[in-house]
């Protein structure tokens, strides 16, 4: 129902839809001019790739996000599964010694599982996503502590290797392999939304659940998989936490449902669902990372004030969304 | 009445376990002039709990929901701390705090009602946001107080009562009144199950909205209070920390629905008893500490299922399967319910 209404309305040649990422990623050039402008050493590329390096594993999380809440759900269990994965694969390794192509598979099976699990009581039970979620939330930050309560070290060497690994890209600059493994989910995931059946219903149950059931798409069948796919990124994005940290602990990646969700909603993707692109929730990301570049490179300005700016970006982005819906039903 | 039967019975599980494990549990002493007790414990620590929960309540009723709560906590209790060591009196730096709480309250109204943004998105604002401010109230620091009249609030006594029950007490009794004896209720409920029907028969809906916005965050501004002076000091980081979910989770628990339109201040002070008794239980029953988000999570998606008529229809089918309505009807059904939104 929102596609529709948003995409008959035009700004000149720019289809509506289009707007919000079209906002996000002006936003995202004007900090970077700004910063540059501000900043000595600031405007160079490596810059915005270190946003890429620092901010993998949210990207990752982020996308299973934006699968999520496309279908008019949300998942809040994202960062107590990414916690818990780090958690399963430091222990696993340390303990009995397990090599990393055994843990890394098992902690992406769990994490699936979870979300299959998560997303089977939502559609069987007619239970709120918001509350399964939570459970699911509580869950895996439990499990987190039942393993252990202090921050185990990873010294595996694939993992350390992983981790110190630089891929060289042209002129000095470059990213680390997990910015590789971003970006390969992100363009799988955005081949899945747009060009295939799933991507089709996730984007049609959002718009509207009962129009989706009356053109016969699987609804159900695609609810249960947007929360196994979210679940399967979180346990991706604490594999990439895990080569960042190196490291497993119950309280890494505590409130990053809140960054994730808070990226998809500044990248344009309605959280009523049905409307909204990956590319923005890419643009999100690396908005919030520059807002802590920002502030690192200010150098006076004291961590609160990251918490600030994003509540004050979320409040921009949410008033244009509404704008732009309120003028198109005219 | 029978909404409430499987939270008051989860309850008195809840509570017999106890029993079960300190024979003691029942006891009430008066010691030194003060109530203490196993019971009176659980009272006291969710005080806090069940005044968000009360304001909480209200918020669902009207189909919306309060994710800022726990950090209006945090910047309540930061303002009134910050005052109080600046040598404001303690009724100041009470009332600064609650204002302060009240227009974030109505703030988060005039963005739900107002703009017209999805109360999840508007009140996320404040939440993210709100911790920020927080932490700019305290200075990224632990205030700490020591006023004895401040510590009155979260740690005191009146004729043998902690203070705090007291608070909820009242706060609960004057809910009560204006939702169940005045017309109140009635028009929240009808805005929770229609506001557009509600403002073309003459409710003021957006007034509504915003005033239950406006209580929910009075409330979580006296639990901020409460909690800060507790430990006489004002933590901006972690006051009401995750107190939100907390609060959903006993208003659901309670069998408030979160599509809104119903709402029962009973069975969310019921559901806010469950969840601090669930933590009492967890220490007294020798649960291991690290394991308490896991038990947490079992009781509340065991009680979630309870309450699910989809799920109890499966479980406690007693014919045999009927076979499945036509599609069609189904889909009526549904499309039905869909238009009640």
């Amino acid at each position: 129902m929102v596609t529709e209404r948003v995409s008959a309305f035009t700004v000149g040649r720019v289809p509506a839809k289009y707007l919000p990422v079209l906002v996000t990623g002006c936003l995202f050039v004007a900090m970077f001019v700004v910063g540059g402008i501000r900043y000595e050493g600031f405007a160079s590329g490596q810059v915005i790739l270190n946003v890429f390096i620092d901010n993998a594993f949210l990207l990752v999380v982020a996308v299973g996000m934006t699968f999520v809440i496309l279908t008019g759900g949300i998942d809040l269990s994202v960062g107590s599964v990414v916690a818990l994965s780090t958690m399963i694969s430091a222990s696993l390794m340390a303990g009995p010694g397990w090599p990393p192509y055994l843990v890394i598979p098992l902690v992406l099976v769990i994490g699936s599982g979870l979300g299959l699990v998560m997303g089977y009581i939502v559609h069987a039970f007619d239970i709120q996503p918001f509350i399964v979620t939570l459970a699911g939330m509580f869950l895996a930050r439990g499990l987190c502590y039942t393993i252990g309560t202090d921050s185990i070290p990873i010294e595996d060497p694939t993992f350390t290797a992983f981790a110190q690994t630089r891929i060289d890209l042209f002129a000095d600059l470059w990213i680390s392999p997990s910015v590789i493994v971003a970006v390969v989910v992100v363009l799988v995931a955005a081949y899945v939304l747009h060009y295939t059946r799933l991507g089709r219903s996730v984007y049609a149950t959002g718009g509207s659940e009962q129009s989706a059931l009356l053109m016969g798409l699987p609804v159900g069948r695609t609810k249960i998989t947007v929360y196994t796919i979210s679940g399967f990124c979180s346990a991706l994005g604490g594999v990439l936490l895990s080569f960042y940290m190196l490291s497993g602990y119950g309280l890494h990646a505590v409130g990053m449902e809140l960054d994730a969700i808070a990226a998809v909603v500044i990248g344009g993707t309605l959280l009523t669902g049905g409307s909204g692109f990956l590319f923005g929730t890419v643009l999100g990301v690396l908005v919030l990372g520059l807002i802590q570049t920002v502030i690192s490179f200010e150098g006076t300005l004291s961590s609160w004030w990251t918490k600030i700016f994003i509540g004050m970006l979320l409040f921009v982005f949410i008033l244009l969304q509404r704008l732009f819906s309120a003028r198109s039903r005219r | 009445m029978r909404r409430l039967l499987w939270p008051a019975v989860v309850l008195l599980l809840l509570l017999a376990l106890n029993v079960f494990f300190t024979p003691s549990f029942f006891s009430i002493q008066v010691r030194q002039g003060h109530l203490y007790g196993s019971l009176i414990d659980i009272l006291r620590f969710g005080a806090p709990l069940i005044l968000v929960s009360l304001g909480m309540t209200l918020v669902i009723a009207t189909g919306g929901i309060d994710l800022s709560v726990g950090s209006v906590v945090a910047i309540s209790g930061a303002l009134a701390c910050l005052q109080i060591s600046q040598d404001a009196g303690v009724f100041t730096a009470v009332a600064a705090a609650l204002g302060l709480c009240l227009l974030l309250g109505a703030w988060n109204g005039f963005l739900v009602a107002g703009v017209g943004i999805q109360p999840i998105i508007a009140t996320l604002i404040l939440m993210v946001g709100g911790r920020g401010l927080a932490q700019l109230i305290t200075g990224g620091q632990i205030i700490t107080v020591n006023s004895p009249a401040y510590k009155v609030i979260g740690g005191g006594y009146l004729l043998t009562v902690p203070f705090g029950i007291l608070i909820v007490i009242a706060v609960l009794a004057v809910t009560a009144f204006l939702t169940r004896r005045l017309a109140l209720g009635m028009l929240i409920e009808s805005v929770g199950g229609n506001a557009e029907a509600s403002r073309l028969a003459g409710i003021r809906a957006r007034g509504i909205i915003i005033m239950v916005y406006a209580f929910a965050a009075l409330c979580a501004g006296v639990a901020g209070l409460m909690i800060s002076s507790n430990v006489s000091s004002a933590d901006g980081n972690n006051a009401g920390l995750w107190i939100e979910l907390d609060a959903i989770l006993a208003v659901v628990i309670g069998g408030t629905s979160l599509s809104g339109g119903r709402f029962s201040l009973g069975g969310t002070v019921l559901g806010a008893l469950i969840i601090q008794t669930l933590t009492t239980t967890i220490y007294s029953i020798g649960v291991p500490p690290e394991t308490t988000l896991l038990f947490k999570a079992l009781v509340v998606t065991a009680v979630c299922l309870i309450q699910s008529p989809s799920f109890r229809e499966k479980l406690f089918r007693r014919r045999p399967a009927p076979p499945n309505p036509p599609i069609q009807t189904r889909i009526r059904e549904e499309a039905g319910a869909a238009h009640g939104d």
